[in-house]
């Protein structure tokens, strides 16, 4: 199964992928199982019944476009199509702005392309009201949430329509009104705080649940692990998601954990109820987040998911996927394209055809095409419409001090 | 040389206790791991084994003694051959006390360590009180004042807090059923169930993260760290998240929470468990940083904390809890942050500082005033934002400044300090801003070394002499 690497042979045991560039990625070894994915138990079951589906996969879309299996969610045909819209919305925003950064009008973009399903079937499971504590690549959650996309575009143009006034950086975004908290730039602590979150909500009697993410490459930080524990003790209403998409930049998955386990089996220790689902299946991803938020919701406690899934773009703008791994990898990974995969389900059902995708693809392409337009008419990097500088000096404390209002005075007067 | 049995401490707050019974007596032998005596307190009772081998010589407290200082020699052992001779008038607390006169010496640790809890008690007025409360512009002239222990000082801020605002809770290591390591968090479990006075798992990082996510999810956290050393593990979640949230979400997403707890140096707890964090915390603009000095500002100024809309660093004082002060009794005593205070008024230099180490200079301030120096004493009170105006206006009158605190110079608050008062009152100045600081060596642990390392009330009053050309 994996290749013997040269610096494996000794007793110092380095993780290595199975396949590296100049490889030809085989995955003919992995089965994709759908028949035989496990059951769904009641939601407030004690959690050790969900010990085995922290090591198998829920999946209820075949490759033929059928759903299959225990976990078929309710889901309307209009409510399906509105999923796709989003799944391709991202993607054709995602497309835009790494174009548009690779000329030179933003300094930095992280794409989502291969695991939208995962927010955008998370979101649709959850209430808009619900918190998330998400981390990068969650951006289909503010897009199925209706977030300005605007907005987010000027955040990464760094523009005066950025509603952050240039106080952070590309798609780190930060949507209170979409329950959609500021991403942390030092990867991890969103996990323990969303966990305090909803540890706040339920002393304050409200039914809001929180739902933090991770890359599986973060699980690695102490963070993780503190909010397993603390999740676990005091049983907070969460849902603690961990994304893995196989690559943490250049490492492979097996670098954050070893390659004994999957990353949803860490919560069984910690007496946690664990998923582990076809991240690329968005009709799977709804049902494990609607099962893990009822149980939430019910006073049963939080859920480890592990969303398994493919980074099929590099980790930024910053990077050169061919470099670390074959050049066709993300195209023959063996779970498909989440996109296709809602589509051919679609089709299976009689909801959907070529022409209607193929017209929709135009459309949200047109469509981003005209908010990335009016979003750049307000200014690019290194264009002449910025953020007004005054703003600089506010929203350090939640009043004014003396000694701010000084600094600004004095800026003025250089000004003038 | 007899060998001195003290009366031991049953926890690290125990301050004195009850010798119960005595299980030797004078003549008899014993080996080390014989009962010598049992000791009680309020909470438990403990059998005092020996741990030398000789005779009992002298025995100097009475079975059934009542209010035994810890500390106290409670019996006198001869080592082999040795005649009773030897055994001449009690040493150990009452010797501390002795070498304790006017400067630092191990053994002004104050109450809470077991080792000094009993010669400190001793000390003839404790820390100065000073002359400030009259003149203390926040606390109005005709309230009648309670004598509080800094300790329950800050108890009597967080009881009153979360009694008047259900959504402050506190939430640490041994807060809830233990009532605190240092007993700050006494009988609030009691009054306010384990909901809001949350005993966590031992992870700073992790109660910490709890901590901003309850703020941010529209609670009031008093998040408590055994001591500040041990928040360092939770720095992360103090700098890049509660205080640069509000900056970074445009002012949608806010923390309001305390962080609290012990900072600094006590008695010989070692380099791991005394550092000061005063300078690092200042440096962070999206935090507000407090380090009282008595118990009045120690309540005010936690009760403003508790309110403020901001993430705020509470520095407290381990040597400081015991210590007893005026506290106002007013329903809502708050002193705002921000605010420093002259604590002493002169004419002839200005001594700043904060926390323990305002003590320093009232005590200096006295000794400055026996050899006819003048000096106005000003306690900061709030590290960050930084009251400069006060210290200015002081300057312009004296002339001269000593900059004085417990931990490192290097960037420390009495650099920030003087670097402030040459720049906006360079022309005032007859002197170089003097500083005093402690050793630039992480602390050490032997008793000697220590006292040699932190900065006393000797310093202060060398650099106030230096600063005057005297």
């Amino acid at each position: 199964m994996s290749k013997q690497k040269k610096s494996n042979t000794s007793r110092l045991y380095v993780p290595e992928p199975q396949f590296r560039p100049g490889d030809t990625p085989d995955y003919s070894h992995i089965s994709v199982p759908v028949g035989h994915a496990p059951s769904r138990p009641d939601p407030l079951c004690p959690a050790h019944e969900t010990s085995e589906h922290a090591t198998r996969l829920i999946r209820v879309l075949r490759f033929s476009g059928e759903a299959a299996g225990d976990w078929i969610p309710k889901i309307s045909p209009d409510t399906l199509r509105r999923a796709l819209r989003d799944l391709a919305l991202t993607r054709a925003m995602d497309d835009r702005m790494f174009n548009m950064q690779r000329q030179g009008k933003m300094s930095f973009y992280m794409k989502s392309a291969g695991e939208e399903a995962v927010s955008i079937g998370h979101a649709m499971a959850l209430r808009d009201t619900d918190m998330v504590f998400p981390t990068y690549r969650q951006q289909g959650i503010l897009i199925h949430r209706g977030a300005s996309i605007k907005e987010m575009m000027c955040q990464c143009l760094s523009n005066s329509g950025d509603p952050l006034d240039g106080k952070s950086i590309p798609v780190l975004y930060s949507f209170k009104k979409h329950g959609f908290f500021s991403i942390s730039g030092n990867l991890g602590t969103q996990l323990i705080q969303g966990v305090g979150w909803a540890m706040a909500n339920a002393y304050k009697d409200s039914d809001g649940i929180a739902s933090v993410f991770t890359g599986e490459g973060a699980t690695a930080e102490g963070d993780f692990h503190y909010a397993l524990n603390f999740a676990s003790t005091y049983r907070a209403p969460c849902l603690i998601n961990v994304v893995n998409n196989q690559w943490a930049i250049s490492s492979f998955q097996g670098i954050a954990a070893g390659e004994g386990e999957t990353f949803a089996a860490r919560g069984i220790g910690y007496g946690l109820a664990t998923l582990r689902v076809d991240g690329n299946d968005i009709l799977a991803v709804y049902a494990a987040t609607k099962w893990a938020a009822e149980r939430a919701r019910r006073g049963g406690g939080a859920t480890l998911i592990e969303h398994f899934t493919y980074r099929k773009s590099g980790h930024s703008t910053s990077d050169d996927p061919t470099k670390y791994r074959p050049e066709n990898e993300p195209d023959v990974w063996p779970f498909g394209d989440p996109l296709e995969r809602l589509k051919n389900h679609l089709i299976f059902i009689g909801e959907w055809d070529e022409e209607q995708h193929t017209r929709l693809l135009a459309e949200v392409k047109l469509e981003i095409r005209e908010i990335y337009k009016s979003a750049e008419a307000m200014g690019n990097l290194s264009g002449e419409t910025k953020v007004n500088d005054f703003t600089m000096f506010e929203q350090v404390y939640e009043r004014s001090l003396p000694h701010l209002d000084e600094q600004k005075r004095m800026f003025a007067a250089e000004r003038d | 040389m007899a060998i001195d049995i003290q009366m031991p401490a049953l926890s690290p707050t125990m301050e004195e206790g009850t010798l119960s019974k005595w299980l030797v007596k004078v003549g008899d032998t014993v080996a080390s791991g014989d009962i010598l005596a049992e000791i009680e307190t309020d909470k438990a009772t403990m059998e005092v084994e020996s741990i030398d081998e000789g005779v009992v010589g002298k025995i100097l407290i009475e079975a059934g003694t009542d209010g035994v200082k810890v500390g106290a020699v409670i019996l006198q052992l001869l080592e082999d051959g040795e005649s009773a001779d030897v055994l001449s008038a009690p040493v150990g607390g009452d010797m501390i006390v002795e070498d304790d006169k006017g400067d630092d010496k191990p053994g002004t640790a104050g109450a809470v360590h077991p080792e000094n809890a009993g010669a400190n008690r001793d000390m003839s007025g404790g820390m100065p009180q000073a002359v400030a409360v009259a003149n203390d512009p926040d606390i109005p002239t005709n309230i009648k004042m309670v004598e509080t222990t800094v300790r329950d000082a800050l108890r009597d801020a967080m009881a009153e807090e979360m009694r008047r605002d259900e959504t402050v809770f506190v939430m640490g290591e041994e807060v809830a059923e233990y009532q605190g390591a240092y007993k700050v968090t006494r009988e609030l479990l009691q009054e306010f169930g384990s909901r809001r006075v949350v005993d966590t798992p031992i992870t700073e990082y992790g109660f910490a993260g709890i901590g901003c996510g309850a703020a941010m999810g529209g609670l009031k956290p008093i998040v408590e760290f055994m001591t500040w050393n041990f928040g360092m593990q939770a720095i992360d979640h103090i700098i890049n998240s509660a205080a640069k949230t509000l900056y970074m979400s445009g002012g949608q997403m806010r923390c309001p929470i305390v962080f609290r707890g012990p900072n600094g140096a006590a008695s010989r707890v070692g380099a791991q468990h005394s550092h000061d964090y005063a300078s690092w915390y200042a440096n962070v603009p999206g935090l507000k940083v407090v380090a009282p000095y008595d118990a009045a500002d120690a309540k005010g100024l936690l009760k403003a904390a508790i309110r403020d809309p901001n993430p705020v660093v509470f520095l407290e004082h381990e040597l400081m809890y015991g210590e007893t002060f005026d506290v106002p009794d007013m329903d809502d005593f708050i002193i705002p942050i921000g605010k420093a205070k002259v604590r002493r008024e002169g004419t002839d230099i200005t001594l700043v500082s904060h926390s323990r180490m305002v003590g320093r200079c009232l005590e200096a301030a006295d000794i400055l005033a026996e050899q006819g120096i003048s000096a106005e004493v000003i306690d900061l009170r709030t590290i960050r934002p930084l009251d400069t105006d006060t210290v200015i206006k002081s300057v312009k009158k004296t002339n001269r400044i000593v900059c004085a605190e417990e931990g490192w110079g290097q960037s420390g608050i009495g650099a920030e300090v003087a670097a402030r008062v040459v720049a906006e009152a360079f022309d005032y100045l007859d002197a170089p801003p003097e500083r005093v600081f402690q050793a630039d060596v992480p602390l050490p642990y032997a008793a000697n070394l220590e006292a040699l390392s932190l900065p006393g009330t000797k310093d202060v009053v060398e650099a106030a002499k230096r600063a005057c050309y005297k």
